[in-house]
């Protein structure tokens, strides 16, 4: 009879345990798994835009060279290929490692160290947010590269620059070598240091015209003349064209989407941080577990960073 | 989770390094490849490609396996994640192929335009081209 009794409650018990609720499918919490199941649809997102980019820029003739665009480095610096993003990618990796610092600390229930490691990883959110700040000005405003014009572009064919009296005396380049052109009548106080590609004083054209050695069009955007070299087109005079509009379209629209997670990031953590300080989470018992999940969403905003740095400057 | 809090730290230490590391190696193999470090030096594009990828896949999982504690989780919690996020790279990859393939379509057709065409009837035969006359019949 007792075993009877017993047959009886694993039938009934066996059914009413799954469920009853109270188990965790894979062993882990509801928030974390939902916090899980959120990084995988927002990498569908940000997987949507470099879909986007990897189309667009595969099928156009020629793209920007990323180590010509990304060459400045606060302070004045030029042709310094990559240095400044480098910094970004070391500025996201530091504010990672301190993240999971703050995690290992809420393990051990330890309040001081939490608040401690995620104050720590908010400098560091807010430093690169600093960056990618300076990176768009000096992309917008003294390079004129908005979403809808793109002034860095990309020699199809080799030719030699037309001199101010007509003549193709200037400097020579090869096809796939990069320029910048450059906007007249706009004070650039760093033009000096622009020396070394072939840059000339934008004072002397005044407004959209046909000038000996260049055409300024109605943006002021000074399109050099140059002879063409080689090929089938050698012997003629063109001008430079601005770059492909998509190159600056999906910069913007990428690292801006990607700096709306970092600055949501640090709008989160510092909430939790000071959820932390003040013993919110000491009476859950659950090892900072609130720390954990957002943890993981830092990780991944470095992560998409991670590979926004391969695609769009790396490759 | 099985690691000490002594161990834990170091585990983080030596992982941060290494995504240091790797992160350093990657800017200089780019910049080495396109000519900045030695000049005139140059890497063919597929291979520095390849090799950017490898190296950030690399960084990427000691991101989600180590600092994302994806290691220390349940299998099938790893697999209901990581299976979706493959068919994303196959997607990714599928794309840029694409557009591949729409720049090499729109090479062949301008070509194709530019090309002369040549007439191949033979002589005294009633073929010939379709006349603006013959429009105006109705």
């Amino acid at each position: 009879m007792a075993t009877d009794t017993l047959i009886q409650e694993d039938i009934h018990s066996g059914g009413q345990n799954d469920w009853s609720g109270g188990k965790q499918p894979f062993k882990a919490s509801y928030g974390k798994l939902m916090m899980w199941y959120f990084l995988l649809s927002d990498a569908f997102t940000f997987a949507g835009f470099l879909i986007a980019y990897g189309a667009l820029r595969f099928s156009m003739p020629t793209w920007p060279v990323p180590d010509f665009v990304f060459s400045s480095f606060p302070g004045g610096l030029h042709h310094k290929p990559l240095f400044f993003v480098t910094l970004m990618t070391f500025v996201l990796l530091f504010s990672s490692f301190t993240m999971v610092r703050a995690v290992q600390e809420g393990h051990r229930e330890n309040k001081k160290g939490v608040v401690f490691w995620m104050f720590l990883t908010i400098i560091g959110g807010l430093g690169f947010l600093s960056c990618q700040a300076w990176e768009w000005n000096t992309l917008l405003g003294k390079e004129h590269m908005t979403i809808t014009k793109n002034p860095f572009g990309t020699h199809a064919e080799s030719g030699v620059y037309l001199t101010g009296d007509g003549k193709a005396e200037g400097e020579t380049f090869e096809a796939g070598d990069s320029y910048l052109i450059h906007k007249a009548g706009a004070g650039h106080s760093d033009d000096a240091a622009h020396e070394g590609e072939g840059d000339h004083a934008e004072s002397h054209y005044e407004g959209p015209g046909d000038y000996t050695d260049a055409v300024v069009d109605k943006d002021g955007f000074i399109l050099r003349k140059y002879k063409v070299l080689e090929g089938e087109n050698a012997g003629m005079i063109k001008s430079e064209s601005l770059g492909p509009k998509a190159f600056g379209a999906i910069f913007f629209f990428v690292t801006g989407f990607h700096g709306f997670h970092v600055f949501s990031g640090v709008v989160f953590l510092i909430i939790i941080m000071l959820n932390a300080a003040t013993g919110l989470y000491v009476k859950r018992k659950n090892g900072y577990e609130m720390v954990e999940k957002i943890g993981l969403y830092w990780h991944f905003v470095d992560l998409v960073w991670v590979f926004v740095f391969l695609v769009f400057y790396l490759l | 989770m099985g690691l000490s809090y002594e161990e834990s730290k170091k585990v983080a230490l030596r992982v941060i390094s290494i995504l240091g590391v790797i992160t350093i190696v990657e800017v200089i193999i780019a910049l080495l490849g396109k000519g900045y470090i030695i000049s005139g030096f140059h890497l063919p594009w597929w291979f520095v490609g390849i090799l950017m990828i490898v190296l950030t896949v690399t960084k990427a999982y000691y991101i989600v396996y180590e600092f994302m504690h994806m290691k220390y989780e349940v299998p099938s919690l790893v697999k209901s994640v990581l299976l979706p996020t493959l068919l994303l790279v196959w997607a990714i990859i599928a794309f840029f192929w694409e557009g591949s393939d729409w720049k090499n379509r729109r090479t062949l057709i301008k070509d194709k335009n530019s090309e002369e065409v040549k007439s191949v009837v033979p002589e005294g035969s009633d073929i010939r081209p379709f006349l603006q006359e013959d429009y105006n019949r109705h």
